[in-house]
């Protein structure tokens, strides 16, 4: 995988100290780095991107080689000691791997950290297979070192998740440290800010003629049509352009920033038109227009901004494909058009898995405000899943750690509402806790929901503070969440397993009666963790075929067949919920 | 080169399919990528993998109409991804539907009956294996991925040989798993094909 490969390159690369948040799709670097750790490496989840960014840092300062990886939106955490890092600099070599997710798949948003790294001067790599992120991670290191500045590795989920064949070594000795040495240079401070912005603006143009010469900045073919592309759509490109060799000269960008001029106005030359393929933003098309201009080059530029290429989504060698013959007239490839008439299928989105407690604590949640004016806001997690119908419990949900603190804003503006604010456990530790504190300092009124089993879910199943134990397996001390939220003055603090329906309903309506900032944890273990031997099943007789735990619950493992409700014991882990909401009680407990 | 794309319901096993044939196809000396749906669609969503091999392999994505294989794992989402197969490509299909919490929810109930008759009328040929008789067989259901590999392996002109795939899952499969892996495998192969006269 794209992914394990950037992680045996920086293993190559003699990295000492890695730190991280999970998300998809960036993950698996930090978690190969911990299965193939040689020994010497420390390597942690972070609470959250911007103290994974810090570690890293202070590791990078210590003169070691540092790796701190995250997806696009964690960058946007980790923003603020970024935009300083590099005004400062490092001594060890340190990358700085983010992940971005065209589609998106499965992000909040479409954001293209290449615009990160020109808006804090800091160089960006950007690979376009899982072999070329191999080899590239550890010229990211290198130019790091070299140039005593971090560097962005960006790479986009189709390299990320993409397996291939790549031939790796086996990791050294590691790299000697030398150690913190006492310096003012690391003390950022306006004077210091002032003459180092000089500095950074007088390496981004030697960067640039630098990377003119970095042999992944390649250009090949012929013809009087060019293509410019980067990442993963420069594979597109060469998958697309496999029977018109020749036809089109191509220029494939690795360091979108700084930008390689040199190569550029090379590539540029004798073309009548440049057509660029890059998934996100425009930023080769920009830096292309941006040169034609100073330097007076008279080529047509197409891209997104010209609207020839899509400004949104994933691309494909089909879409370029399809591209080229619009506007070169090249052959598009045959076979490729839908087939005819398809019979009617069902949408199939992702949902809260079958016996997930999430789905309980939802449901807790619904049937004690039934009837009264509530808010629910969600937050990131498997739990954002709880939007879907039957449950439609997810009113809200903007960022990690927001739907604690948008409850109080909403609560604030519409005051007569009981607003829920949800959060799962690892959720809380990355970036609840300030929520909680701002909610008891300026009064509000809100309950906070910890949904806590016990991992972070939707990434792969990481630990967390709250679990005692480190990525690496060794036992650490488990954080209270009930020790934190009392620590913070909540004075209502109520604990409930949320499969104990009745339990959980009353516990729900208790703290709705008080006013303040109340908080309510559902603790229950994922079951993908734990795995359940107990099963329900339909007493097929009793059923009536009323459809009330299908309506209510939409657990996947409930269906309807012939009329009555059935069970798919495959999927089922005996929650019981069902049982607690059948007008017949015919869901019954029975041996796995 | 060869490209085969495997689609079905996250949860089932399509990732650990999709790196038994790349495994399988590096075993025989050839360069592989795959690209798997991961994350937010792992459980209950409709989930693709895309395998390909050869000499050379540019991308990891099968453009649309370039599958020479296509794995349905459920077959309305084979239907869905149908696109993909070539002209005169072979379907595998298991033929039970799996109803998304969508379609429990609305009033019709959903068949996959039509879709296999659509898949077979719509591909060149169509090759059946029932999750039912497998689990019969290897005793479990979980080894559902690795019948349905076996059928492409053997019926797909992927140019795979049983005795590859079968050091993939030697190596890859714990071993108190491996002997109804093994099972799975051997029914896959013997699967029956369907030849569509009039193709697509």
């Amino acid at each position: 995988m794209g992914n394990e490969a950037i992680a045996a390159g920086a293993l190559a690369a003699g990295v000492r100290v890695v730190s991280g948040y999970p998300g998809t799709p960036s993950t698996e670097v930090l978690e190969t780095i911990a299965k193939r750790n040689p020994g010497f490496v420390h390597v942690e989840w972070s609470v959250n991107e911007k103290a994974a960014l810090e570690v890293a840092a202070g590791a990078a300062y210590s003169g070691a080689r540092a790796l701190v990886t995250m997806k696009q939106v964690g960058l946007n955490v980790a923003s603020d000691p970024l935009m300083s890092l590099n005004y400062v600099g490092v001594k060890g070599g340190m990358v700085v791997f983010v992940a971005d997710d065209p589609g998106p798949i499965s992000s909040q948003t479409e954001q293209d950290t290449r615009h990160f790294g020109k808006f804090a001067k800091i160089p960006v790599f950007d690979p376009s297979s899982p072999e070329d992120a191999y080899e590239m991670i550890q010229d990211a290191f290198n130019w790091s070192e070299r140039c005593g500045m971090p560097v962005i590795f960006r790479a986009t989920t189709r390299v990320c998740h993409a397996c291939a064949s790549v031939d790796i070594e086996v990791p050294g000795e590691g790299r000697p440290v030398s150690g913190f040495v006492k310096s003012s240079d690391f003390v950022i401070f306006p004077k210091l800010s002032y003459e180092n912005k000089k500095k950074l603006e007088a390496r981004e143009v030697l960067l640039s003629d630098s990377f003119s010469n970095y042999k992944y900045n390649a250009i090949s073919g012929n013809g009087s049509v060019g293509i410019a592309c980067g990442g993963v759509s420069a594979a597109y490109t060469a998958e697309a352009l496999e029977d018109l060799e020749d036809s089109f000269r191509v220029f494939r960008v690795a360091t979108p920033f700084p930008f390689p001029e040199k190569k550029a106005e090379e590539f540029l030359q004798g073309l009548e038109r440049v057509i660029v393929f890059e998934e996100l933003d425009p930023v080769i098309e920009d830096a292309l227009i941006y040169l034609c201009g100073k330097k007076h080059i008279n080529v047509e530029i197409l891209g997104k901004r010209t609207g020839t290429v899509p400004n949104a989504g994933e691309l494909s060698a089909v879409t370029v494909r399809n591209i080229l013959a619009e506007v070169c007239g090249t052959a598009p490839w045959p076979g490729a058009e839908a087939p005819d008439s398809l019979p009617e299928l069902p949408v199939r989105p992702p949902v809260l898995c079958a016996g997930c407690p999430h789905r309980a604590s939802f449901y807790a949640v619904k049937k004690a405000m039934e009837g009264k004016r509530a808010v629910f806001c969600g937050d990131i997690g498997c739990y954002t899943l709880g939007n879907a119908a039957p449950l439609n419990m997810v009113d809200t949900c903007l960022c990690m750690g927001a739907g604690i603190t948008v409850a109080q804003g909403i609560g604030h503006g519409e005051p007569g509402s009981v607003n829920f604010g949800f959060i799962g456990d690892s959720t809380f530790f990355a970036s609840g806790i300030t929520g909680v504190i701002n909610a008891v300092y300026n009064k509000s009124d809100i309950i906070a929901v910890i949904l806590d089993n016990s991992t972070t879910a939707m990434t792969g199943h990481q630990p967390h503070p709250g679990i005692g134990k480190t990525v690496m397996g060794e036992k650490a001390e488990a954080i209270s969440i009930s020790a934190v939220l009392k620590a913070v003055g909540v004075k209502t603090v109520l604990e409930v397993n949320p499969l104990d329906h009745e339990a959980a309903v009353s516990a729900v309506r208790q703290a709705a009666e008080q006013k303040g900032v109340r908080a309510i944890i559902f603790r229950s273990p994922c079951i993908a963790k734990e795995k359940s031997k107990k099963r329900c099943s339909v007493e097929t007789e009793s059923c009536i075929g009323c459809r009330k735990c299908i309506r209510e619950l939409g657990c996947p493992a409930i269906f309807m067949e012939a009329g009555k409700a059935k069970i798919d014991k495959g999927l089922c882990t005996g929650c019981g919920l069902c049982a607690s909401v059948c007008p017949k009680q015919c869901m019954k407990e029975v041996e796995a | 080169m060869k490209s085969c794309l495997l689609c079905g319901v996250g949860g089932q096993g399509t990732v650990l399919a999709s790196r038994i044939l790349a495994s399988a196809a590096m075993e025989q000396g050839w360069f592989a990528r795959t690209a798997e749906t991961i994350g937010m669609a792992q459980r209950g969503g409709s989930v693709v993998s895309h395998v390909r091999f050869g000499e050379r392999v540019a991308s990891a994505l099968i453009p649309e109409g370039k599958a020479d294989v296509l794995i349905a794992f459920e077959p309305g989402e084979g239907v869905r991804n149908l696109k993909y197969l070539k002209r005169g490509g072979t379907v595998i299909v298991a033929d039970k539907a799996i109803p998304p919490v969508t379609a429990s929810l609305g009033k019709s109930e959903y068949r996959g009956g039509e879709m296999v008759e659509y898949l077979k009328k719509h591909a060149a040929k169509c090759v059946i294996v029932n999750p039912e008789e497998a689990e019969a067989v290897c005793g479990t259901e979980k080894a559902l991925n690795v019948a349905l590999v076996g059928a492409a392996v053997s019926k797909g002109g992927l140019g795979l040989s049983a005795e590859a795939v079968e050091r993939v899952l030697t190596r890859r499969i714990k071993p108190a798993y491996l002997e109804m892996n093994q099972k799975a495998l051997r029914f896959g192969m013997q699967a029956e094909e369907v030849n569509n006269e009039d193709d697509r």
